[in-house]
């Protein structure tokens, strides 16, 4: 019995090690996507409803999200007017977003979403 | 630049991202297709960007009681050296060839929620 809570217990730090570190290649690497991977796993694994799945995808990638930012700052020349508008709408829309996540049935939002993701994708493979 | 259509798409992108739905996922092409921004800016913008509203967007969150912080310790403590790892790796890469990265990981990603969608998993 001790044995088998041991085994379990590095299976789910293995788990944590190989997701982690693809959600922060991804972030890092992609620079976004990382909290849609996230999203599966913190369901299938962490066992969480989808609504706080959602939420909790972004308290994730926050931290990795920092380190991420540091290291683009200091090797991409940013437009600074373009960030400025960039980062107020961005949390204009996501102030919204944040209050309508607690009502919202989101399966027709991510099917329009998956959709959107696939057209977009091979648009900006084949143009 | 466009600076209207920069705005419309930041709202759109802050929605989704508030939502926890990959906003940067979707930022990132707009970016790059409409306003002609490179993918290496592009992901830039979408990082700093995502910082500033999940700032606020964790606070309602997290007063809703929708945030499992315990869940996410481990996973981060892994996921920083590696998105550190793939950010470096971004200075070292041409962006034409990050754009077509980006796109397969779109598809890749799209696949799977169709997949999840099959299954009724929703």
């Amino acid at each position: 019995m001790k044995h088998q809570k041991k085994a379990n217990k590095f299976g789910r730090l293995l788990v944590d090690a190989v997701f982690g570190s693809i959600i922060g290649f991804i972030n890092g690497f992609l620079g976004g996507g990382g909290g849609m991977i996230a999203v599966p796993i913190l369901e299938k694994i962490k066992k969480l409803d989808n609504k706080k799945a959602h939420a909790t995808a972004i308290a994730m990638i926050f931290p990795l999200t920092i380190a991420s930012s540091f290291v683009y700052t200091l090797t991409i020349d940013f437009d600074w007017t373009t960030l400025a508008i960039l980062a107020t709408s961005v949390t204009v829309g996501g102030i919204i977003g944040s209050l309508m996540l607690k009502k919202l049935s989101g399966k027709v939002v991510r099917i329009i979403f998956a959709f959107l993701m696939l057209g977009t994708g091979v648009y900006m493979l084949v143009v | 630049m466009n600076f209207f259509l920069l705005a419309i798409f930041g709202v759109i992108g802050g929605v989704l991202g508030g939502m926890g739905m990959g906003g940067g996922t979707l930022l990132i092409p707009l970016l790059t297709i409409f306003l002609s921004i490179n993918q290496k800016l592009a992901q830039g913008y979408n990082l700093i960007s995502f910082l500033i509203m999940a700032s606020f967007a964790l606070i309602i969150h997290s007063k809703n009681k929708m945030i499992d912080i315990k869940s996410v310790v481990l996973l981060d403590a892994f996921g920083v050296a590696f998105c550190i790892l793939g950010a470096l790796l971004v200075s070292q890469i041409k962006s034409d060839i990050l754009h077509i990265l980006f796109a397969i990981f779109l598809i890749l990603l799209s696949l799977y929620q169709f997949y999840k969608f099959f299954r009724k998993d929703y």
